[in-house]
């Protein structure tokens, strides 16, 4: 029995050779089949994701009013006036890109690390791990809308319970979460914690598991007490993992939207306005598209940048 | 041997109190943690069954003193109304099941085609698509806006369904497991005289069930919450789907706290309960989106 599967295995390759260089396959002779296959998502793809990219790259080259018959070329201007001080777009942008910046600055670390801490107290084996991993995972299948509008209440300087609560245990309990810096940070780096925590926290768990538990009893024979197997043997097994968190955290919070939309609509003034938000204003309310098309590359470039720089690093720290 | 054996017994007796205290550590934290999780959400279902004036009082109610239905009730009615929440969740209803239908067709054909054929400029074109991962969502804004306009789409589901099913990330999943799959499989049904369409039909998506209900419930999730794109390409309130619409809710019933609430509850029931029933494939997805970078 098993010898015949050997055979069967052994003698399969040279056929399968003859059919793929012979081309005759029995009935697929129309070479246009893996076309037909890939024209659907193609027409998609075509459509929506490949020609935009430089279609919006040409609207930024021009003084595109959505509401205005005419859209004049006007070269690299929309570019110019971002990085000129002054210009009616700039102050606004740069405002809108450190306020950005800010909640990743924020956000970022914590989680980083939080969902880290969760991970390595679920990687242990007790009873009930799997309903703890649930249970911090399901604010995220809500979405930002439902955060957004029950954290605004939560947060509501008179009625809201966080306040409730705070008073309850001799803190101040009139903070203005949603309109007062620097608590608005709070308001919006808060949610987005426990919205995402459990995220982060499930791609830490599969890396944690990953780790061959082989080099745990090894650094065990060695004498390394927790801290140090930690420091020696998970953090190096999760060396991908951890990019890989911080890469997709930085660009999610890069492209924070709907918190400031709901929870602090860019309160005080305009200093929570993130970048999304201000290039949404400018482009599909004003209807400068234009100008917000130049925004959206910078920002993009700025992303990319971040990213490559965290690659970098990595990189340079494993030689 | 009398005196190792002792040693190890005391050992067995000194750690066992050291665990028990880490034990207990851990569960606290994970309790702690439990109730800032959940407690905001039974917070928001408590309050969608109370009347405005007890959404508003402090100290809160945890389980409503005047239990009443009246939020429901003035979301869901049916006349002349800004805020038709039932008409959103039924357009969100129809806008992820389409979505996720779209996403499933088109990115399991091209990842079967990309995974198991060879044809001549199969690479490149994985190439562009798997670069486009990497390229912001913001960047498609404005020329998606334009070009779903041009389409006559503007204020219709289709600008909601459509465009996001474009993305390179149902193509690049399937395309991963397709190619686990041993060539065997189609090579026998080959010489059988099948042709691609069979085999993919037949042999290949029966055995891509998991997969495949990983990428439907993703799709599902994302499209049900997404909230930029249809705040901007959906315009009249009947047109909305729920995170637009919750958006206009806040703004037509700023502090009436208890509305906004049930709207909140009536966007989340669905989704929990798709994530309670596929939590697996849920969380294995997002797992191996982890392990592949």
């Amino acid at each position: 029995m098993a010898t015949q599967e050997v055979e069967a295995t052994e003698a399969r390759p040279p056929l399968s050779k003859n059919l793929a260089g012979g081309g005759r396959k029995p009935t697929d002779v129309n070479p246009l089949t893996p076309y037909l296959f890939m024209a659907p998502y193609l027409v998609l793809f075509g459509i929506f994701i490949l020609f935009p990219v430089f279609y919006g790259f040409w609207i930024s080259l021009h003084n595109w009013d959505y509401l205005l018959p005419g859209k004049p070329w006007v070269g690299l201007q929309n570019y110019i006036d971002l990085f000129t001080p002054g210009s009616p777009t700039s102050g606004f942008f740069w405002q809108s890109m450190e306020a950005t910046g800010k909640f990743t600055l924020f956000s970022v670390p914590l989680l980083v690390v939080i969902p880290l801490l969760v991970a390595l107290i679920l990687n242990q084996s007790f009873p009930g791990r799997a309903f703890f991993r649930t249970v911090y995972f399901a604010p995220y299948v809500l979405g930002v809308a439902v955060v957004g509008i029950l954290w605004r209440y939560l947060l509501d300087a008179n009625v809201g319970l966080v306040n409730y609560y705070l008073g309850r245990l001799g803190l101040p309990d009139d903070i203005a979460w949603t309109n007062d810096l620097p608590w608005a940070w709070v308001a919006l780096v808060g949610p987005t914690v426990w919205w995402t925590l459990g995220f982060n926290a499930v791609i830490y768990l599969a890396g944690l598991q990953d780790i061959d538990p082989a080099l745990y009893d090894a650094a065990k024979v060695d004498g390394a007490n927790r801290w140090r197997r930690f420091l020696h043997v998970t953090l190096p097994g999760l060396r991908p993992i951890l990019l890989f968190i911080i890469v997709i955290t930085i660009l999610a919070s890069a492209n924070v939207f709907g918190q400031t939309y709901l929870i602090t609509e860019g309160a005080p003034g305009d200093d929570t306005r993130s970048a999304i938000m201000y290039i949404a204003e400018q482009g599909l309310e004003n209807f400068t598209m234009g100008s917000a098309s130049a925004m959206s590359y910078v920002l993009a470039l700025c992303l990319a940048v971040i990213s490559l720089a965290n690659f970098a690093i990595f990189r340079y720290r494993e030689d | 041997m009398a005196r190792a054996a002792a040693r190890t017994e005391s050992e067995k007796v000194r750690r066992s109190p050291q665990q028990l205290a880490r034990l207990t550590l851990s569960y606290s934290a994970l309790i702690l943690l439990t109730v800032v999780f959940v407690a905001p959400l039974l917070w928001m279902l408590s309050t969608s069954f109370k009347t405005n004036l007890e959404a508003t009082q402090l100290p809160p109610n945890w389980i409503p003193q005047d239990f009443t239905t009246e939020s429901y009730a003035t979301i869901f009615s049916t006349g002349e109304t800004q805020t038709p929440v039932l008409r959103w969740f039924f357009n969100s209803m129809v806008a992820a099941s389409a979505h996720t239908l779209l996403v499933l067709v088109t990115a399991s054909m091209a990842a079967y085609a990309l995974a198991r054929m060879r044809f001549p400029g199969r690479n490149v074109a994985f190439a562009i698509i798997i670069t486009t991962l990497f390229i912001p969502q913001f960047v498609f804004l404005m020329p998606n806006y334009l070009i779903v306009d041009f389409l006559g789409w503007l204020d219709t589901l289709l600008a909601v369904i459509v465009p996001g099913a474009a993305g390179a990330f149902g193509v690049f999943f399937l395309r991963q497991f397709f190619l686990s799959l041993p060539h065997e499989l189609e090579e026998a049904a080959l010489i059988d005289g099948a042709s691609h369409l069979q085999i993919f039909l037949r042999i290949i998506l029966p055995l891509s069930k998991a997969p495949l209900a990983t990428l439907a419930v993703l799709s599902f999730l994302v499209n049900w919450n997404d909230f930029l794109w249809p705040l901007y390409v959906l315009i009249n309130p009947e047109s909305l789907t729920l995170p637009p619409g919750l958006a206009n809710l806040q703004r037509s019933y700023t502090t009436d706290y208890a509305i906004v609430m049930a709207g909140g509850v009536v966007a989340s029931i669905p989704v929990l309960i798709v994530f309670i029933i596929c939590q697996k494939y849920v969380i294995q997805g997002v797992a191996r989106s982890g392990l592949k970078g």
